[in-house]
């Protein structure tokens, strides 16, 4: 072979010529540094290090970084530093030589040497491959232009992210921040979402009618249009490119249909093609890819490949999970192992925040196939599992895929499920009885060679060992074996591995809701939606409910559930009620109550301060306080009387305060602009409203609102769970405040301009902690759990959010509130449930 | 021979709650429903702080103190777990519908 590039490869390359010494090892040369070329040298090294001496070629200028965490680089979850895999110390303290952005151009098998694009000729005793593939360019006019590119390394990223910088620049075009990805595929759709997230508008040009439709079927690929609609991209399917125009660089791309769609970046995610290239020129043997035996050799025995450039029995690969298994036997080859490679079934996740989509096998249908499919239009699930002579054969989950990974299990083990096909598509906690019901168990059952962390090919049985080996939390998980550290969507499997592993010890496992389930809040919560469950013995009846009728922590946990599940339809229990909420006043120590009447945002007025004096006196109440939430504090009233009292109060146009519920409590608010010299905005109406809009409601924990009228922040509003505060140009919304025991002051959730947006979000946040936290978790420690982004992902459109998704979960929140806002005091002060105050009276005494 | 008073019939008790009854000269009395619908009867008040018990949340045959959630045994009056202490038991019958209650020594003495 010549030199390219006019690089000479006189005598200053030959010298670098490294030919193997009489040292014992054996010198292996690998070209690519990606995902599988790097993989494979470590399932080497684990096997016997000391057996060869490595080089590795890269054509890029990086160490080897895990390629399928581009997606989130580009949509801004992680940096590239995050998404290395092997660092620079890594290849020292291996002693491997890492010569990086010097591509090999030439293979000599007879010499047994390799040359780089720079010159570099180096000698080998033993060659791998590992070249992955070249994306697919279709050959459409314009396709050279500058703007043009695919979606493989980081390079690509980099010149997006410069395109959308530029794009976001003053009085740029709506051309100039519009982006045309082509192909409506699992790597275009992330390039879209990317995109879309950098500020880009993005069009998904797709040739077939529905998207993904290689994993998904026609139903999820119509959902998953809708949802990426909703986050405001223009999703054009059955549309076919026509050309490529611009002067020189991209203006835009037409349609063979005549549509012009302006764009200053073009990004082609049509397809891979396994690169070849390299091995054909060298004679080797080539089908659609460099065709390998079980050991992963290729026709000629010094020389071998792995990853996405190869074919094996027929097929090649374009996911990273088959490659894992490819480079355990491959390592196994090289060490006189002999396993071998038997090829891989594959399954699909679309790595979008917030769009839950998984795929596995065939669900074509066909002959001899059944469908089982359990839609919810109302949480937007979609699930099908395809089951042919009792196995599953196929399986598409869309919005809920936490199964994904048990049906995937099913499929692969070709199991008979013919016993448990009623239950299958319910998903595992449900279908699979017996042990399998505890989730626990089901992660215990599993064999060690189970695959736990698809990203970074992390089986069970190695997680355990980083355990055992003294990693005793999640993050030391992540350092020590990767498992949990790419995508984190095997996150609950390995904290789960975490608590059987480490029993007790272990600080973050996920907790059961108590002692009487095996169930985690989420669980529970998840399989009451799912299965429609509509009352408290349903769910311990369906969930095998350890005890009779729960304990005193699930069952006001189960009541919450339930009532948010189904508002108007589900009938409160008020045996499940711990007694503050089912006396709807505070017991004291004494066992009197303190009785706390609502005053909106604050306010007060002569009648009702008269009522309430009149109440401390008609009933010797021992005490009146101004509480810390805005309002006063009637003492020591006895079970008996608090009808009567109730009845005073609502005479006088007073409700309940819920002081004593895990609700709404106080809405605390300062003077605001209608008094106050610094005031921006009507803080004291705002909170009336507010709280107008919010009393009644039950939620997880307890909640608190205020809203200060400038930055001065009289009403401590940055110490709430939802706070405002207002400024001249509108109101900053605050959430996730606590001035209990651990102080967490508010994170900003977004800014807003009129009272009636900050009212719609402050109903959407309320909604969705409503829905989402586990019971008795606060906003604080709930948004420290799932962490701001997510707050936002599920509610701004800036982050992903659909446009329409504080409007959703707001109408959400005010269709719960039609049920919720009645005044329980009236209803007991009308006689209702009069059992609870009164005594039994002894009737009658019998002699026996 | 015990003297037994008839406090009312058993849908007069919430299930799974309590209802109270006051006899002259004596501590207030909680009378329990169970899920499975056998009654008891406690003092109503906690080993621990004297907490109401009539208030908690019943569950099979222990109902949690609504002060500080000690679990107390409707059949002995005992703390459960961790806790140590005991709240004493009343007899209690049912005849039919009609919940019988067996009047306390003391009042039985007084009497
Ligand atoms: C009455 C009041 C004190 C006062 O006289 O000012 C009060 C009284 C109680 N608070 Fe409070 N809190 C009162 C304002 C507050 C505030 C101030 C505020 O709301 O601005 C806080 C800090 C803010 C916060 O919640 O983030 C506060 C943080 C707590 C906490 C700690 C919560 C936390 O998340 O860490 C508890 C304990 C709990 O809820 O588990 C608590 C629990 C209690 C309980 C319910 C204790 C109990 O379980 O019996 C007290 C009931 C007394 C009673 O019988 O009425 N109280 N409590 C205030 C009633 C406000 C109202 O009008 O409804
Ligand atoms: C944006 C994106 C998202 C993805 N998401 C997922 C996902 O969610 N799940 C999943 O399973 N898979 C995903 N994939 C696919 C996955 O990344 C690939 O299957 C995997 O990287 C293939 O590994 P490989 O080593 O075969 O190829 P690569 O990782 O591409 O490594 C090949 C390396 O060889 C280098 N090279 C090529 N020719 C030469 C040469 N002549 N000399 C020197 N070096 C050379 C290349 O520059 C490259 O660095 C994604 C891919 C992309 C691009
Ligand atoms: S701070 Fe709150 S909980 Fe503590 S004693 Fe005062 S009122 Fe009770
Ligand atoms: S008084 Fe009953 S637990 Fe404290």
């Amino acid at each position: 072979m010549e030199f390219q590039d006019g690089i000479d490869a006189s005598a200053d390359y030959e010298d670098r010529l490294i030919v193997p010494s009489t040292d014992v090892s054996e010198h292996l040369v690998v070209v690519g540094n990606g995902m599988a070329g790097c993989r494979a040298v470590e399932e080497l090294l684990a096997r016997d290090a000391g057996r060869y001496r490595v080089t590795i070629f890269g054509a890029e200028p990086h160490v080897n970084y895990n390629r399928i965490m581009l997606s989130p680089v580009l949509a801004g979850e992680k940096t590239f530093d995050e998404i290395v895999i092997n660092s620079r110390e890594w290849y020292d303290e291996n002693d491997i030589d890492l010569i990086t952005a010097d591509p090999v151009t030439a293979i000599d098998r007879a010499a047994k040497t390799v040359t780089s694009k720079s010159g570099r000729k180096v000698h080998y005793d033993r060659l791998l491959i590992a070249t992955g593939s070249d994306p697919f360019i279709i050959p459409v006019p314009g396709k050279d232009l500058p703007g043009v590119i695919s979606f493989r390394d980081m390079k690509d990223v980099d010149t997006m992210l410069a395109a959308a910088e530029a794009g976001k620049a003053d009085g740029a075009s709506e051309a100039a921040a519009s982006a045309v990805v082509i192909g409506g595929g699992l790597l275009g759709l992330e390039a879209a979402h990317g995109l879309t997230l950098r500020g880009m508008k993005v069009t998904v040009i797709h040739l077939m009618p529905t998207l993904m439709e290689r994993q998904l079927d026609e139903a999820a690929g119509y959902l998953l249009k809708t949802a990426l609609e909703g986050r405001g991209q223009t999703i054009l399917t059955g549309a076919d490119t026509a050309e490529i125009y611009g002067q020189d660089k991209v203006e835009g791309v037409r349609l063979k249909d005549g549509r012009e769609i302006p764009a200053r970046l073009v990004v082609m995610a049509v397809g891979i093609r396994p690169s070849v290239a390299l091995a054909r020129e060298a004679g080797l043997e080539v089908g659609r890819g460099i065709k390998v035996d079980d050991h992963m050799v290729t026709s000629d025995p010094a020389v071998l490949a792995v990853g996405e450039c190869v074919e094996h029995d027929g097929n090649v690969y374009g996911l990273v999970a088959p490659l894992w298994d490819m480079c355990r036997s491959l390592a196994d080859g090289l060490t006189d192992r002999h396993t071998g490679y038997k090829g891989s079934v594959t399954s699909t996740k679309l790595k979008v925040a917030g769009l839950d989509v998984f795929s596995a096998g065939d669900f074509s249908g066909g002959e001899g196939c059944e469908d089982i499919v359990l839609r919810d239009a109302a949480r937007g699930v979609y699930k099908r599992v395809v089951v042919k002579e009792d196995k599953v054969v196929g399986a598409v989950l869309y919005g809920d895929t936490a199964d994904g990974g048990w049906y995937f299990d099913l499929l692969k083990k070709g199991e008979d499920v013919s016993e448990i096909r009623d239950l299958l598509i319910f998903g595992q906690a449900f279908a699979a009885g017996g042990a399998g019901l505890d989730p626990k168990a089901a992660v215990a059952a599993l064999p060690a060679d189970a695959e736990i962390c698809g990203c970074n090919g992390v089986s069970k049985g190695q997680v355990v060992a980083s355990i055992e080996g003294g990693a005793c939390n999640l993050d030391a998980v992540r350092a020590t074996c990767k498992a949990s550290a790419s995508c984190g969507s095997c996150t609950g499997l390995v904290e789960t591995l975490l608590a059987l592993t480490l029993g007790e010890e272990v600080q973050n496992g996920p907790k059961t809701l108590c002692k009487c389930t095996s169930f985690t809040h989420d669980d529970v919560r998840r399989e009451i939606v799912a299965q429609g469950m509509k009352s408290i013995p349903e769910v311990m009846q369906q969930l095998h409910w350890s005890t009779p009728d729960g304990c005193s922590s699930c069952r006001p946990a189960l009541n919450y559930y339930l009532l948010c599940a189904l508002p108007g339809e589900y009938v409160d229990d008020q045996a499940s009620r711990f007694v503050n909420e089912r006396m709807h006043a505070n017991i004291q120590k004494d066992g009197t109550y303190s009785v706390v009447p609502r005053m909106w945002g604050g306010l007060t007025n002569p009648k009702e301060l008269r009522a309430i004096a009149d109440v401390v006196e008609k009933f010797n109440a021992p005490m009146v306080k101004v509480t810390g939430g805005q309002r006063l504090d009637i003492f020591g009233i006895r079970k008996e009387d608090l009808p009567a009292v109730w009845a005073d109060l609502n005479a006088a146009g007073m409700v309940s305060g819920h002081a004593y519920g895990k609700s709404l409590r106080t809405v605390k608010t300062c003077v605001g602009s209608e008094w106050c010299r610094f005031g921006t905005q009507d803080s004291t109406g705002l909170g009336v409203q507010i709280e107008r809009m919010t009393w009644g409601s039950w939620m997880p924990h307890k909640f608190k609102i205020a809203v200060s009228g400038c930055p001065r922040n009289c009403a401590e509003a940055t110490i709430k769970d939802f706070g405002v505060v207002c400024v001249d140009s509108g109101y900053e919304l605050h959430v996730g405040g606590n001035g209990g025991i651990h102080v967490r002051a508010t994170d900003l959730l977004c800014k807003v301009a009129t009272e009636q947006e900050a009212m719609e979000v402050c109903a959407a946040f309320i909604q969705l902690y409503r829905e989402e936290a586990r019971y008795l978790e606060r906003t604080a420690p709930w948004i420290e759990r799932v962490g701001l982004d997510y707050v936002k992902g599920k509610l701004l459109e800036s982050h992903g959010a659909p446009a329409d998704a504080i409007a959703t979960y707001a109408a959400r929140f005010h269709f719960s509130q039609s049920f919720s806002q009645e005044d329980p005091w009236a209803e007991r002060a009308s006689g209702e449930r009069a059992d609870l105050h009164q005594h039994l009276e002894p009737i009658a005494i019998a002699a026996e | 021979m015990t003297q037994w008073i008839e406090i009312g019939i058993l849908t007069d008790i919430p299930l799974r709650g309590a209802r109270t009854v006051q006899i002259e000269g004596q501590k207030e009395i909680a009378v329990f429903r169970t899920g499975d619908g056998e009654v008891f009867a406690l003092v109503n008040e906690c080993p621990h702080k004297k907490g109401p018990l009539s208030q908690g949340i019943v569950h099979g045959h222990s109902v949690a103190c609504p002060l500080h959630n000690w679990n107390i045994a409707l059949r002995t009056g005992e703390a459960q777990g961790e806790d140590k202490g005991c709240t004493p038991t009343i007899a209690v019958k049912l005849e039919g519908d009609r919940v019988l209650l067996a009047l306390p020594e003391r009042v039985e003495e007084a009497a």
